[in-house]
């Protein structure tokens, strides 16, 4: 529903005659409409709703007409099922290109947070398409792009895939001045260790605390200070927001204070004025005040909430952890913590998300720990969660180390599976056996964990660390910085061979003219598979750092806890 | 290895491709020419007039009569009944837009590219977000035309991408059966297992679902997973022998710590851990012998000692009960004497204790046996266990912290007296 918040509202749709609007679920509507019209995603289980709601109207006697609309397109996949149930001629279809949704100035969502499990656990690549087609509608408004880069299976497959596009659509695109000239497009895959770790910067911790939905928050009472709860859109249009969100959560008080006895010292000038001034001050600046006195009193709620939360979960001692397993010592320590976090049954979201960050980190857990915490999660969060310990597992985010199984044996083990000449080409579908994956290698290759003397100055950052208290440079953003420094792949031979490759790099023929310079230093930043709050926050100071402007484009919005919650499986 | 290439040109490129198709193609070399692209190129409106019109008007009849005029072209489909192989089905995908889409649209259809190997063995390397499409019309088509599905099966086999697409779609429309066929047929026994394991999400009632699991003990699951799933079965076979006896108790109003506590929810398909704090809570005392008994779930399940002390101490910490709180920590070694010893850290123990509210002499007690000076430290002046925090600086003769410590006390009390008496040992030889 929420996409459609940020489009239109119920006015808009009540000038054309809409009735009333219903979540498609699974339960019979009761409505005297003589038209029903379906804005749905191309999803099975839709279909099922939608075809008993037909039936059910069909068996009480009712004559309605249907309508499906499809976002962003249609699989015939639900064609099929709505065939089945015997309801595809009673519908009509069609489609809504939507592909895009800016969520602020710099960040475009796809909205589909589905791509994630579907492409990287089940290996479908239905929605690459729609991946292709935000790339060609991109390309058209503000292309043409005159390098693009990228790393992963999936970023591969989206390119190339544009490119076609781009080749049989009759572009008009020549002399046209590029307003964006780089792309970078990127598998989630490459880096799930960022991904998986703790957010401290300000707009992440909201997410995670809150949960960000196409950019907006529900703030609870415990937020307000009152018994309502309100919904706020949190972009760059917010005064304040816009100021913290980047910061490290340990420097937003003291601005959000700062802020509040500047704004005490505003209104305060009142006192002295006199009738003329005070009139022009009520409508001129008393406006401007009030609002920001609200969005302030706000945010320091919200800094207050999660403050209390985190107190609360020993969160202290979860970083340390954290750091621990990122910079590679302790390993024995935040082992045990996981399995004390375990047993006092903390919380299942948490207590999976550190175990991936140490299967991640570790190349897999050694079995014995593997066994012995997969054995206390079950039985502190359940017994079917075998199921989710079975989708992590092949999804590559946690595993066992089997210390027999060298490459080679793999590729003999899949080739029995594949009747393929060329033995020894691992296929798609079995490339998580054969994925290791060597963070330590990569980080130590990268720099990723900064040399500190003394304290590292999270008020004024020098690196992009900040974003996790300078313990750890997030490795999506280190990548791109280090390609577009280098323009080129050259010199990380040996950390894309850790990576397991996949990487790409092409330069478009570019116009005639050499592309104006302002539009180089514009990259739009594709990440497959969903993008967090932190690495947006680093790329944004890597951009000013560095004179570049990122805009992000993402399948959705992402942190530790969707991608956890994507892979449990306990629900039918 | 062959190209298949459809874009917005269609009508000129699929001819192409049709034409190219009859080099590998059988027969039915006439029947090829017979198949009718719309003529409309895809995403004109025309084609989409003429695809609402179809779609809408169209019932399930006339539906299939069009399916089948565009397979009568194909009248070799049927009568192959045995030597199918998915590139004689790629004929079946050309007059595609007269009833389905394929995933083609308006938008879609626009530079849909794939890559279909045909040569014999070799695998399918398909590129495009279609396959999946493409599998599904043929898998229908020949689920509807041929069966066994095992030559599909056998194609498939070579053709990962399309076998994920398959895998996923028959997850979601939940073709169960079809999908534990093929998943057997892959010698994925594993994944049949968990298939079919998975399956008990969906049973409400828990008679039947108990029964459900017992079933699945037996399944191909690896030895660690079967242990987990006798396990499941197990707990669940308690858990309703548990929840029946308490019910009765606590409808016949006799039982204290139910009058006391009343249940808030039952106790089926709670996790083992939950089920253990519950029966610490409401059958602490009960023997061994009995099915709700804490000890008889210890060893039932095999449960470590931390768990179980943790939750014991949970549960017991929640209902006051500080003697059941101190026995589980005691332990009398041969001589007799007793000592205190936990399997978890006594700082847990003192936090579990503080957020039932415990008085401050047992927490006292406990703060004093956390073996870390500094957590110790902390911990006492977080709950004011003055006794403790005067003791440690006392102990760590450090003459400045305990003479700060004096304003954190209430004046006038024991405690104050007991600063100042110690800040007035001239026997104490500070370090500051």
């Amino acid at each position: 529903m929420s996409p459609l918040d940020r489009i239109a509202n119920v006015s808009i749709l009540k000038q054309h005659e809409v009735d009333k609007l219903y979540k498609v679920e699974n339960r019979p509507t009761s409505s005297t409409s003589d038209q029903f019209c379906f804005l749905v995603r191309p999803r099975i289980k839709t279909m099922k709703y939608i075809a008993d709601i037909i039936n059910a109207d069909k068996m009480a006697g009712r004559s309605r007409k249907y309508k499906i609309i499809f976002s962003p397109q249609k699989f015939y996949a639900c064609e099929m099922v709505l065939e089945e149930e015997g309801v595809f001629g009673d519908v009509s279809c069609d489609e809504w290109s939507f592909y895009l949704l800016p969520l602020d100035d710099d960040i475009i969502s796809m909205e589909l947070p589905e791509f994630f499990r579907d492409y990287f656990l089940e290996g479908d690549h239905r929605w690459i398409n729609c991946v292709a087609r935000a790339l060609q509608l991109l390309n058209s408004l503000y292309g043409p792009f005159s390098k693009a880069y990228g790393i992963g299976r999936c970023a591969k497959m989206s390119y190339e895939l544009w490119r076609d596009l781009e080749e049989e659509s009759e572009s008009d695109s020549q002399g046209r001045k590029p307003e964006i000239g780089n792309i970078f497009l990127m598998d989630r895959d490459t880096d799930y260790v960022t991904a998986l770790c703790s957010q401290v910067v300000y707009e992440g911790l909201v997410d995670d605390t809150f949960r960000i939905k196409c950019g907006s928050v529900d703030f609870g009472p415990d937020v307000t200070s009152s018994d309502k709860s309100i919904k706020v859109l949190l972009n760059s249009q917010d005064k304040v927001f816009s100021q913290i969100r980047n910061e490290h959560f340990s420097s937003v008080f003291g601005f959000l204070s700062q802020k509040s006895r500047n704004l005490q010292a505003q209104y305060d000038r009142r006192r002295g004025m006199d009738i003329k001034q005070m009139k022009n001050f009520v409508s001129q600046e008393l406006k401007g005040l009030k609002q920001e006195h609200r969005l302030l009193s706000l945010h320091i709620g919200a800094c207050e909430s999660i403050m209390k939360k985190k107190t609360k979960q020993d969160f202290q001692e979860m970083i340390k952890t954290e750091h621990s397993l990122l910079e590679g010592f302790d390993i024995r320590e935040s082992t045990s913590f996981i399995e004390e976090h375990i047993d006092r049954q903390v919380s299942p979201i948490e207590s999976l998300r550190l175990m991936c960050l140490l299967s991640i980190t570790e190349n897999g857990l050694i079995p014995k720990d593997y066994r012995s915490l997969k054995t206390q999660y079950l039985q502190s969060y359940g017994p079917e969660h075998l199921l989710t310990f079975h989708n992590l597992k092949r999804i590559g985010l946690l595993t066992e180390q089997s210390p027999g199984e060298t490459l080679t044996a793999v590729e003999s083990k899949v080739s029995k599976l594949v009747t393929d000449r060329a033995a020894g080409k691992i296929t798609d579908a079995f490339n998580s056996l054969a994925r290791k994956s060597n963070f330590r290698g990569i980080s130590k290759k990268l720099g990723l964990i900064p040399r500190v003397d003394g304290e590292y100055d999270l008020k004024m950052p020098r690196d992009m660390a900040y974003v996790f208290s300078g313990a750890y440079i997030p490795l999506s953003c280190k990548i791109i910085e280090q390609v577009l420094e280098r323009k080129s792949w050259l010199g990380l031979e040996e950390v894309l061979r850790l990576l397991n490759g996949n990487e790409f790099s092409v330069t478009e023929s570019a116009g005639e003219d050499s592309p104006a310079w302002e539009s180089q230093r514009i990259i739009l930043t594709v990440f497959l598979g969903g993008c967090t709050f932190s690495e947006i926050a680093a790329l944004r100071f890597l951009g000013k750092e560095k004179g570049y402007k990122f805009i992000f484009l993402t399948t959705a919005i992402t942190n530790s806890a969707r991608m956890m919650e994507a892979m449990i499986e306990t629900k039918a | 290895m062959l190209t298949i290439h459809c874009g917005q040109n269609h009508l000129k490129e699929s001819k192409r491709a049709v034409n190219s198709l009859r080099d590998i193609v059988d027969d039915d070399d006439d029947d090829l020419e017979k198949v009718s692209w719309s003529g409309d190129p895809v995403g004109s409106i025309s084609w989409s007039i003429k695809e609402t019109a179809s779609s809408s008007t169209s019932s399930l009849e006339s539906r299939d009569s069009s399916l089948q005029k565009g397979y009568s072209s194909y009248s070799a489909f049927p009568k192959q009944a045995s030597s199918y192989s998915l590139s004689s089905l790629f004929k079946g995908e050309v007059p595609h837009t007269q009833f389905g889409q394929m995933g083609f649209s308006s938008t879609v259809s626009r530079g849909n590219h794939f890559i279909l190997a045909f040569s014999a063995g070799s695998p399918c390397t398909v590129l495009s977000p279609l396959c999946g499409s493409l599998v599904l019309t043929c898998f229908t088509h020949v689920h509807i035309f041929l069966s066994p599905t095992e030559i599909l099966f056998q194609e498939l086999e070579v053709r990962q991408v399309a076998l994920c697409h398959l895998i996923h779609f028959l997850k979601e429309t939940s073709e169960q059966k079809l999908l534990l066929d093929l998943l057997r047929f892959l010698d994925r026994t594993e994944e049949v297992a968990l298939s079919q394991y998975r399956e008990h999400l969906n049973i409400q009632d828990v008679e039947k679902r108990r029964e459900f699991l017992k079933g699945c003990i037996g399944l191909p699951f690896s030895a660690e997973d079967t242990s987990h799933v006798q396990d499941h079965y197990t707990l669940l076979e308690r858990q309703i022998i548990i929840e029946a006896n308490d019910r009765h108790l606590e409808t016949a109003g006799q039982s204290e710590i139910f009058r006391k506590y009343p249940r808030k929810a039952s106790i089926l398909n709670m996790p083992l851990v939950t089920t253990l704090f519950y029966s610490c809570f409401y059958h602490y005392t009960e023997a061994e012998g009995t099915f709700s008994s804490p000890t008889n779930l210890k060893k039932t399940f095999k449960i470590p000692d931390k768990q179980y002390v943790l939750t014991a101490l949970a549960a017991r910490a929640k209902l006051r009960a500080w003697n059941d709180v101190d026995a589980l920590f005691t332990t009398k070694n041969w001589l007799g004497y007793t000592k205190k010893k936990a399997p978890i850290g006594f700082h847990r123990v003192v936090e579990i204790l503080q957020r039932n509210n415990a008085p401050v002499q047992v927490l006292q007690e406990y703060v004093r046996l956390v073996e870390d000076v500094e957590t110790q430290l902390n911990l006492a002046t977080k709950y004011k266990c003055h006794d403790v925090v005067i003791d440690t600086y006392r102990d760590l003769k450090d003459r400045i912290q305990l003479a700060a410590y004096r304003c954190k006390v209430e004046r006038g009390s024991a405690e104050e007296e007991k600063i100042d008496s110690i800040l007035n040992n001239t026997q104490i030889r500070w370090k500051n």
